[in-house]
């Protein structure tokens, strides 16, 4: 295909590397150096996409991020769907395959559109709030139509192919923005000897400069930037990052810049090749010179495809070598919009008219275009534009010097693009990152950096500086402030001389007039991407919205993905008018990050699959998988859950692994526990203050449990510690909690009791944890170690340092199921040998492996807690029914004893646990059922607690469970019904939670 | 991202490194027995929100494992000043920028 639009010289695009690209399955072609939008234009395709709400045709309107319109889907393959891409920002490569995202059946013959036409009055500002409100229910099915015929891109349905970066970088200036202020800063610090990086949205450095056509030192001012770019390049200190916009602004001068290394170059990266890169950067001081984006003006029909922001065309004749059409119409209120009128004659093409909204225009561009005899047209304005698909001709008119009102006969022009300047908004978003609110200028005419605690400069356009001499100024004294700032000293500078431009005053101007008032004149649009009007601003304003940030809200002004950065300042500027007030009375409006979307992939790096959270094993891990365990997270620990012989259902294996253990014997792998060692002379009185009962007295060889609380004596972990020597104890705690409890420990002897003598060191890691349990447990120990294991010897709650296995082992003799049960302790590199070793000697007590869920099901089967299961940070050990594990007597006020004494910690009618056994013994509760004392009470019931364990017990043959009822300890023999979510209710007896063995005979045979 | 200096490590490292432990200087009353439950409720719970100036406890949870104070503009995310437990801030609110 032709490319009918592309001039037949200029640019900086390669004409001797032609590339070819698909846009919704067609061909076309484009050069190296064109972007997609450039190569559209080039091919003369109008239509990009439907509107997102009135599915109106639309078409390319700006050049760079600022694009609301040509957001387009990228992607060959499944695999490589990228969407969110702006065709302005994507460079073309060979083969590249890209799509509209919307319009149904196709972007050029929409059926919503059809619907949009006769939008206005059906589809006002809160229109999707206000029709699909009701039912609530058909919401998510509303909301899935919503999306299908607005279009907002999609994700892949498979995995990306392709690998990211992150990099952590330190700097000392970080140079954001790569036109004349960005080089001349990044030049002054690079050579004063500064750490740099200088990062640029572009595929290569010059910003503005790379648009036009102007000299620096009477030469095309490319030059000057190849000469700055080469030199940069030749400095160690600097780092150069062309194609990465910088996005985020964070506190303490931390930013994040996107690099996009492989997305010019192919659909999938070359191999070994990261395709994006995520820098995150610590700057010492940062340099804003990110310039700023023209303002389209509101006018009737100013969405049609054909209309654009009058720099954008100037951008793609002289960038691009591409006219974006035959006939142009410039309206501006400003000198500068001239240019493109300047550019676009010659190129060659007609320039119909230029419409100057002031009445009296001077400049040294509007004489150029009289010298070149363009028709200029004074004190008027374009107020509507005729056309559907592509502008076919604009209806001008004049207007009042204020420009309120049309004042004049409408004369008709024909014309296929309309360009329009309202004046430029300085890119402030980066400052804004940080909370800081921007100020308005009223000589800019719009929003400046306002004041920051941030270690931030600012240069050129940013500051409402326009002029390329004023940027470069700028940007060297930038640089020249952040060399001084990190203690270095300057070296010299000489700017290049730039053409100096006379400009006449500019007209603030945003909204022109119709003949028609705004709500009855065609649609006046202010956002394309969110297809918000100005009819629909004072519709909002006159609804009693009077804050930006409510106008914003309600009719979605600036909630696209380009964040209204064309829209935003014309929208606040209807409102204001609306509202008569100023603009900065509205209320200012403030950007987030990111600056442009960022992919998941380059946020997530290489943080994904494997390795998005780190795994712990213990060292019998692969024991575990070989004989087919299934796995449960409980942290970062893998640990098994159960270990199903083959054709074994779930229950199946359970009730096999709780009968082998308590009729001869288990083994659990127990090494996740959290292992701290306390040492010191003041240790032991330490653990009396942050456990709840006495520890005065243990002696060295013998165990303890201890129930930790918080302040406010509510439960938070508990565990077994044992007394090593005098002064050295080894506590354990719950797998999940062992980070949090060493914190507590460390918090405590830090800020309440230093003066105590005490250590803490976490050794979880360093020991593998085995324990047998079960009538058959001492009879398998027996034949691994020498160690006498008489009960008179070896009591329960003792431990003694031995030898198992042939390795030293500290044995624990403790129970978690209630049985004659052993903890052998191993340094973890010997654990898998001893593992090995007790299924060596364990075979003919059929030694049974088993996982959390049979130690769960045996530890409920004795009334033992789980704390963080039977435990939600809001019940106390008397709540538990565990008062014996509280000291009265202890001298110090330990942590959790005040607390428990508060008034509401002592009433009577406090949620208590409790065993409760179904009336029927196959049921088993579900976890989390609230029960009623009375199941005919009317809705809502009262609840008086729930079931926090419940489990079907193989060795009882009946279900079990324990759970919290109101004054439950007090009500032993009543009934509680738990009505559950398919209506039926299942009736259980209060009980004791000790189902089995009461008085604890088996653990002390 | 806030870059925190660790007093006990002297240098500046990253905020992964740490956690925030709420409000500094809320000293455990020394005899708990002796409050009323409102004075055991005041200690346990009430805790300044201010807009300004805050003094913060912080330990270095993933380096030293030592706690220590902060004092922060929780409007502006500046921090002050950091300083070692039991030790006073020297950077305070001005009366009525506290509340």
């Amino acid at each position: 295909m032709t490319q009918k639009n592309r001039l037949q010289s200029g640019g900086r695009i390669d004409r001797s590397k032609p590339l070819t690209f698909t846009y919704n399955g067609k061909k076309f072609n484009g050069f190296l150096g064109d972007t997609l939008a450039s190569a559209m234009l080039a091919n003369g395709i109008d239509i990009v996409g439907r509107s997102f709400k009135y599915s109106r045709p639309r078409g390319i309107v700006a050049a760079g991020a600022e694009e609301p319109n040509a957001v387009l889907q990228l992607g060959a393959t499944e695999a490589t769907q990228v969407p969110n891409v702006r065709a302005t920002q994507q460079e073309l490569f060979n083969g590249l395959v890209s799509s509209s995202t919307n319009g149904w059946p196709s972007v050029e013959t929409d059926l919503m559109g059809t619907i949009g036409k006769m939008g206005g009055s059906m589809m006002p500002p809160g229109f999707y709030y206000k029709t699909f409100m009701y039912p609530k229910s058909l919401w998510d099915t509303y909301e899935s139509m919503i999306r299908k015929a607005a279009g907002l891109g999609r994700s892949p349905l498979e995995s990306d192919p392709d690998t990211y970066d992150k990099i952590n970088q330190h700097c000392d200036v970080l140079v954001v923005g790569g036109g004349p202020a960005g080089l001349s800063a990044a030049l002054t610090a690079a050579r004063s000897g500064a750490r740099v990086i200088f990062a640029d949205e572009q595929n290569e450095f010059g910003g503005s400069l790379l648009s036009s056509k102007e000299t620096l030192n009477g030469a095309p001012a490319s030059e000057w930037v190849n000469a700055v770019v080469e030199e940069l390049r030749g400095y160690d200190n600097v780092m150069l990052l062309p194609r990465s916009t910088v996005n985020g602004y964070h506190d303490h001068n931390f930013l994040t810049i996107h690099e996009r290394c492989t997305d010019h170059i192919a659909d999938i990266a070359p191999a070994g090749q990261a395709r994006q890169r995520l820098h995150r950067v610590r700057a010492k001081w940062v340099v804003l010179a990110t310039g700023a984006h023209e303002r389209p003006l509101v006018f009737a029909n100013n969405d049609v495809p054909g209309c654009m922001v009058a720099n954008a065309v100037s951008t793609y004749i002289n960038r691009y070598g591409v006219a974006p059409g035959n006939e142009l119409v410039l309206m501006t209120t400003n000198d500068s919009g001239y240019q493109a009128a300047l550019d676009w004659h010659d190129a060659g093409r007609k320039v119909v008219a230029i419409v100057d909204t002031r009445q009296n225009p001077k400049g040294d561009r509007v004489e150029a275009s009289r010298q070149r005899g363009l028709n200029l047209i004074t004190g008027s304005a374009v107020i509507e534009v005729q056309g559907s698909k592509r502008v076919s001709g604009v209806s001008v008119a004049p207007i009042s010097a204020d420009g309120n009102k049309v004042t004049g006969s409408v004369s008709k022009l024909s014309a296929d693009t309309v360009a329009s300047s309202g004046g430029w908004s300085p890119v402030i978003h980066l400052s804004c990152h940080t909370g800081s609110r921007p100020v308005w200028n009223d000589d800019v005419v719009g929003f400046l950096p306002g004041p920051t605690v941030q270690k931030q400069l600012t240069a050129g356009a940013i500051n409402g500086s326009y002029s390329t001499s004023t940027a470069l100024f700028e940007g060297l004294n930038a640089g020249l402030k952040a060399v001084a700032e990190v203690g270095l000293s300057a070296s010299e500078v000489m700017l290049p001389k730039a053409e100096e431009v006379n400009e006449g005053a500019p007209m603030t101007l945003f909204h022109i007039p119709h003949l028609k008032p705004t709500s009855q004149a065609p649609k006046q649009f202010v956002d394309y991407q969110t297809d918000v009007t100005a009819a629909g601003i004072e519709v909002a304003c006159r609804e009693g919205y009077e804050s930006i940030e409510h106008v914003k809200r309600y009719t979605a002004m600036g909630f696209g993905t380009d964040q209204g950065k064309l829209g935003n300042i014309n929208g606040m500027a209807v409102a204001a008018k609306a509202l008569n007030k100023t603009i900065p009375e509205t209320g200012t409006t403030i950007f987030r990050p990111n600056y442009t979307p960022v992919s998941f992939g380059a946020i997530a790096g290489r943080d994904c699959g494997a390795l998005f959270d780190p795994e712990r094993y213990s060292a019998m891990h692969k024991w575990h998988v070989a004989r087919g365990a299934k796995f449960e997270d409980v942290g970062q620990w893998k640990r098994p859950w159960y270990f199903p012989k083959p054709g074994e259902s779930m229950k199946e294996a359970l009730n096999r692994e709780c009968l082998a253990t308590r009729e001869s014997v288990g083994i659990l792998d127990a090494s996740t526990l959290g292992k701290i060692d306390i040492q010191g002379k003041d240790a032991r009185e330490f653990l009396g203050r942050v456990y709840t009962n006495a520890w005065a007295k243990l002696a060295v060889g013998k165990c303890r449990y201890g129930l930790m609380c918080g302040e406010d004596g509510m439960v938070f972990d508990d565990g077994v510690t044992s007394c090593l020597g005098e002064n050295h104890f080894l506590m354990t705690t719950t797998t999940g909690g062992a980070a949090r409890v060493l914190e507590w420990l460390e918090l405590y002897h830090q800020t309440e009791w230093p003066e105590m003598e005490v250590y803490f060191n976490t050794v979880t890691d360093h020991w593998s944890t085995l324990t047998i349990s079960g009538p058959n447990s001492r009879k398998l120990l027996a034949e691994l170690t020498d160690c006498d294991l008489s009960n008179e010897n070896f009591a329960f709650m003792d431990w003694k340092q031995t030898t198992v296995a042939g390795v030293p082992a500290r044995v624990f003799r403790i129970s978690f199921t209630g049985e004659c049960s052993y903890e052998i302790n191993v340094q973890a590199n010997y654990g898998m040998h001893v593992w090995e070793k007790l299924f060596e000697h364990g075979e003919k007590f059929n030694l049974t492996p088993y996982g959390t869920e049979t130690m769960h099901i045996l530890r409920a089967e004795k009334g033992f807690i789980i704390a963080g299961q039977d435990t939600d940070g809001s019940v106390h050990p008397f709540d538990l029914g565990m008062g014996w594990c509280v000291a009265q007597k202890k001298p110090f006020s330990y942590i959790g004893k005040r607390g428990m004494a508060r008034e509401d910690c002592v009433r009577e009618d406090r949620k208590q646990l409790v065993g409760l056994k179904t009336t029927d013994p196959k049921v088993v509760l579900p976890e989390g059922a609230q029960g009623v004392l009375d199941p005919k009470a009317p809705i809502p019931m009262p609840m008086v607690g729930h079931i926090t364990s419940s489990y079907w017990s193989a060795n009882l043959d009946r279900s079990i469970a324990m759970g919290f009822v109101k004054g439950g300890l007090n009500k032993m023999g009543e009934k509680v019904f738990y009505p559950l979510a398919d209506g039926t209710v299942v009736e259980a007896e209060i009980c004791s939670p000790i189902f089995l063995d009461p008085k604890g005979e088996r653990q002390n045979v | 991202m806030f870059h925190i200096y660790c007093p006990h490590c002297a240098e500046y490292r990253e905020e992964e490194e740490f956690h925030a432990s709420g409000q500094a200087h809320i000293a455990r009353p020394l005899d708990p027995e002796a409050c009323s439950d409102k004075e055991w409720g005041e200690y346990l719970y009430f805790r300044k929100n201010p807009r300004g100036i805050h003094h913060e406890l912080w330990v270095h949870a993933a380096g030293c494992r030592k706690f220590f104070n902060i004092t922060r503009d929780t409007q502006t995310y500046e921090i002050k000043e950091v300083y070692k437990i039991g030790e006073q801030p020297s950077v305070v609110a001005q009366s009525g920028n506290s509340k």
